[in-house]
C-alpha cells in the first residue's frame, strides 16, 4: 500500500462561487450609486463612508474577540454592511452617527445572534431604524452643501410639484446612495447577470407596490405619480440590494413571492398612511420578522410528491 | 408534459474532452482477479466454488442467493486461490472470490436458452437473470427483477438511460459511437419483453453525434425514438430523467414501474442483448480512466474483476500526483484511498484529480443564499434539511421531506460557504433506512 489519499463523501468538485466573492459583487454592484453619491453630495460623504465602513469592521473584530469567535472579516459581509448603511445616512449626518451605527449593526444585530448568517433583521437597516428613532432630528435633516429643503417623497406627500427626470437622475436630496435610480438599477443589473440575486423578490415587491399605490394613494393609476414614487426615496435600493440580503429573505420560492407582496404593501401603507413620508426600512425590517413564518408555511412540496402521498411519504 | 429536462440542476465542468475523442481498447487482466459478492444491490451472491478448484472464462462462481440478487461469473480462466474479504470502491470490505489467472482465457461454451424467435418474455427474463445482468450505471439492481413488475401490461416507456450527466465519463458515449447496434438491439429486447412498451433513448444534447446515429438507424422503427435531453447534471438520475422523457413524477418510495417506465443503462442493454441473444453472462463493461492526473486518460473494455491499478498502469500512470483518486465520477463516484480495489459490475471510472476541490476550503456560515434549494432536483431545502441534522432533529428531517434526496450533490457543489450538505443529508439518511429494517 502506497501514499494514501484524502477520501470524502461526494461531490468531490465545488462551484467557483464563494461567499467572498458574492460580497465582491454586491460591493461592486454599489458603486455606481456610491460614485454618484458622493459626487452629488460633496466630499464629506467619503469620510461617512469610510467611517461607516470602519466602525463596522473594527465592531466584527472586537466583538469576535470578545466572544472568543472566529474572526471572519474575510467574508466581507461588515464592509457590505458598512458601506449599505452609510448610503442609508443624510449626507451631512456627523461623524459619530456612523460609529454609532456601525456598532449597533455589526454587535446587537448580528454577533449576538450568532455571527454572520444568524441575524434576524438586515444589520444596516435595523441600524438606520435605531438611529432614525433614537435621534431624528439628525437623521431626517437633508439640508446639506448642494442641497436644502425637503426630499421629492416628501413633497409629493404634501402635493407639491416634483421633477421626475431630476428623481431618476438623482439630483435630489436624500440619504447618500438612495436617490439616483439609474445608478442603483445599473447595479441590480450587475447581480442579475452575475446570478447574484434573482428577480422574484424585487419584482414583487414593485409591483404589489405600484398595485398598492395605484389603487389607495391619492392620484390612483397616474402614472407620474407612480413613477415618482418608485424614483423618490430609498424604494430602488430597498428593493434591489436590502430585500434581496440573503440572510433576511426566504429561501422557499414560494416564499419569496409571499415576502415581496408584504414588503410591497408594508411600504405603501406606510408611505401613504403613515406619519413619515418614507416607509421601506420599516417596511422591509417587519418583513425580515416575518420570514421564519413565512417559511414554514412555504415548504415546497417534494419532487413526485402529491397530496395523497404525502401521508405516506411521512410515515414512512 | 416531456419537456426533456427538469427544474433545478447545475453545470459542473464537464472534463469529458479528454476521452471522448479515444476509442474504446481492449486489456487483458494479469495477476490476480477479484470478485466481491456484493456487486449489487440485494443479497450477496453465494460462492459455489473452493480454493483451489478450477474455473473457465464464463464459469459461474457464485450463485444469486434470493430473488433481488445476482450471479457472478468469472471472467478469467485459472485457479481460485482464496475467498476472503477484501477491499471495495466504498471503502468497505466484502467477501471475495479471488481467482489467479493462467493467461488461457479457455472460455466455457456459451449457448442461448432456445433460439430468439421462438423465446417469451419469461424466457427472456430468465436469460436475463442468468447472466447476472444488473444495472450498471451505479445502483446495481438486477435488472431482471426491474423487468418482472407487478403489471408488466401497464410499462409505457422502456427508456435507454443514455444521457450520462456525469463529468468526466465518456464509457457510455464511446459505447454509444463504436457498438450503437448492440444497444439498439438491447433495447428491442427489453421492449418486446413488455406488450405494451416502446422504447426511448434518451441522450443528452451535449451528444450531436451520438443523437444523430441512433436518429439514422432508428428512422425505420415503429417502437423505438430518441429523444435529445438538456445537458444538465443530474439529467441522468432516474427520476429526473422519466420526467424529463414523459413528464412524469415518481418520488423515493416508487419505482420506475409505478409511472409505467423502465429505465436501463447503456452498458446494462448491452449486456442483456448479449445475455439474450448469445446465453453470454456479464463479464465486461467499459471504464473511463480519466482526469488530469493521468497521462493519456481514455476508455477500456475490461474484464470485470481487474484491478484498478492495471488500468492506471495501462492509461501511462500519473502524469502529476493526484491529490483525489475517485472510483466513478466527482459528482456521484466514491473517493477511495488506495489504487488496490477491483472494477464491479457498476465501476463506470476511475477519476484522477490533482485538486481536491473538498480539502480546500472549511466550511463557513450558512448566508442563506438559497442556491442549494435553486438547484435541489427534487425541491428539497437542502439547508433546512442540514440543519435539521445537525440538531438531530429526526422529526423536522422527515417532515421536509428528508427521504426523498438522491443524493446527486448538487447542493454541495453550488454551497458557496462549502457546507457538508450532501454529506450531512446523507448520513441522516442512512440513519433513517437503517432504522426502518429494524
Amino acid at each position: 500500500m502506497g501514499k494514501l489519499r484524502n477520501v470524502s463523501s461526494n461531490p468531490h468538485v465545488r462551484s467557483s462561487v464563494t461567499t467572498q466573492n458574492i460580497m465582491v459583487w454586491v460591493l461592486i454592484a454599489l458603486l455606481p450609486a456610491t460614485g454618484y453619491g458622493i459626487y452629488n453630495f460633496g466630499v464629506y460623504t467619503i469620510f461617512l463612508i469610510g467611517v461607516s465602513i470602519a466602525s463596522c469592521v473594527a465592531s466584527e473584530i472586537i466583538s469576535a474577540m470578545v466572544l472568543r469567535k472566529p474572526i471572519t472579516i474575510g467574508d466581507f459581509t461588515a464592509v457590505v454592511t458598512g458601506l449599505l448603511l452609510a448610503l442609508n445616512l443624510p449626507p451631512a449626518a456627523p461623524l459619530w452617527v456612523p460609529v454609532l451605527g456601525g456598532v449597533f449593526a455589526i454587535v446587537m444585530v448580528k454577533q449576538l445572534f450568532g455571527g454572520v448568517g444568524q441575524n434576524f433583521m438586515n444589520p444596516a437597516l435595523g441600524a438606520r431604524c435605531f438611529l432614525m428613532i433614537s435621534f431624528p432630528a439628525i437623521m431626517t435633516n437633508f439640508n446639506c452643501d448642494t442641497y436644502s429643503g425637503a426630499t421629492p417623497l416628501f413633497n409629493l406627500k404634501n402635493s407639491i410639484q416634483v421633477d421626475i427626470m431630476d428623481m431618476i437622475i438623482g439630483r435630489t436630496s436624500g440619504t447618500i446612495g438612495e436617490t439616483s435610480m439609474i445608478c442603483i438599477v445599473i447595479g441590480a443589473l450587475i447581480l442579475f447577470a452575475v446570478g447574484v440575486i434573482d428577480y422574484v423578490i424585487p419584482f414583487s415587491y414593485i409591483v404589489s407596490f405600484v398595485v398598492f399605490i395605484g389603487l389607495f394613494g391619492e392620484y390612483k393609476f397616474n402614472w407620474g405619480y407612480i413613477s415618482a414614487h418608485l424614483a423618490g426615496g430609498g424604494l430602488m435600493l430597498g428593493a434591489f440590494f436590502m430585500a434581496t440580503d440573503y440572510v433576511t429573505c426566504p429561501i422557499t420560492p414560494k416564499g419569496r413571492y409571499i415576502y415581496g407582496i408584504i414588503l410591497g404593501i408594508l411600504t405603501g401603507m406606510f408611505r401613504i398612511f403613515g406619519a413619515n413620508a418614507e416607509g421601506v426600512s420599516y417596511a422591509i425590517i417587519i418583513g425580515n420578522l416575518l420570514v421564519p413564518l413565512i417559511e414554514k408555511v412555504t415548504i415546497p412540496k417534494a419532487f413526485g410528491i402529491r397530496k395523497k402521498a404525502k401521508k405516506e411519504a411521512m410515515k414512512a | 408534459m416531456a419537456r426533456g429536462t427538469f427544474k433545478g440542476g447545475i453545470h459542473p465542468y464537464e472534463g469529458k474532452e479528454l476521452t471522448k475523442d479515444k476509442p474504446i481498447k481492449s486489456v487483458l487482466p494479469k495477476g490476480d482477479l477479484v470478485y466481491p459478492l456484493s456487486q449489487h444491490i440485494g443479497a450477496p451472491a453465494k460462492a459455489i466454488v473452493a480454493v483451489g478448484d478450477h474455473v473457465l472464462t464464463g464459469q459461474k462462481i457464485a450463485e444469486a442467493n434470493g430473488f433481488v440478487s445476482a450471479p457472478i461469473y468469472s471472467t478469467v480462466s485459472g485457479t481460485v486461490v482464496a475467498i476472503e474479504p477484501r477491499r471495495l470502491a466504498t471503502g468497505a470490505m466484502c467477501e471475495s472470490i479471488i481467482v489467479e489467472n493462467d493467461e488461457q482465457y479457455e472460455e466455457v461454451r456459451f449457448r442461448p436458452r432456445k433460439r430468439y424467435d421462438e423465446m417469451t418474455a419469461e424466457d427472456k427474463i430468465e436469460a436475463v437473470r442468468e447472466a447476472g445482468v444488473v444495472g450498471m450505471g451505479g445502483a446495481g439492481f438486477p435488472t431482471a427483477v426491474k423487468f418482472s413488475p407487478k403489471e408488466p401490461d401497464k410499462i409505457d416507456y422502456v427508456i435507454a438511460n443514455c444521457s450520462e450527466c456525469e463529468p468526466y465519463l465518456t464509457s457510455d458515449y464511446r459505447r454509444m459511437i463504436e457498438e450503437p447496434e448492440l444497444l439498439l438491439e438491447g433495447l428491442k429486447i427489453a421492449v418486446s419483453i413488455f406488450p405494451n412498451a416502446r422504447g426511448i433513448l434518451a441522450i443528452e444534447d451535449n451528444k450531436p453525434d451520438a443523437i444523430k446515429i441512433f436518429k439514422d438507424l432508428t428512422k425505420d422503427e415503429e417502437n423505438i425514438s430518441v429523444k435529445a435531453v438538456k445537458t444538465k447534471y443530474p439529467e441522468g438520475a432516474e427520476r429526473m430523467l422519466i420526467y424529463a422523457v414523459t413528464g412524469r413524477e415518481i418520488n423515493s418510495s416508487m419505482l420506475p414501474a409505478d409511472a409505467g417506465c423502465i429505465v436501463d443503462n447503456v452498458d446494462t442493454l448491452c449486456a442483456v442483448c448479449r445475455a439474450v441473444k448469445e446465453g453470454r453472462p456479464l463479464m465486461e463493461r467499459i471504464v473511463t480512466i480519466t482526469g488530469d492526473a493521468v497521462n493519456n486518460p481514455r476508455n477500456y473494455k475490461v474484464r470485470i474483476g481487474t484491478s484498478y491499478a492495471q488500468l492506471l498502469d495501462d492509461a501511462g500512470g500519473f502524469r502529476k500526483e493526484p491529490a483525489k483518486i475517485i472510483s466513478g465520477g466527482p459528482m456521484m463516484g466514491f473517493a477511495i484511498f488506495d489504487l488496490d480495489v477491483p472494477t464491479t459490475k457498476t465501476a463506470s471510472a476511475l477519476t484522477c484529480l490533482t485538486k481536491d476541490a473538498v480539502s480546500q476550503f472549511e466550511p463557513s456560515a450558512c448566508i442563506n443564499c438559497a442556491r442549494c434549494v435553486e438547484v435541489c432536483p427534487e425541491r428539497l431545502i437542502p439547508k433546512n434539511l442540514a440543519d435539521a441534522v445537525e440538531h438531530n432533529d429526526e422529526k423536522k428531517f422527515l417532515h421536509l421531506y428528508g427521504m426523498e434526496c438522491c443524493e446527486c450533490g448538487c447542493c454541495s457543489y453550488i454551497c458557496p460557504a462549502r457546507r457538508q450538505l450532501t454529506q450531512l443529508i446523507k448520513g441522516m439518511r442512512k440513519i433513517q433506512l437503517a432504522n426502518r429494517k429494524k
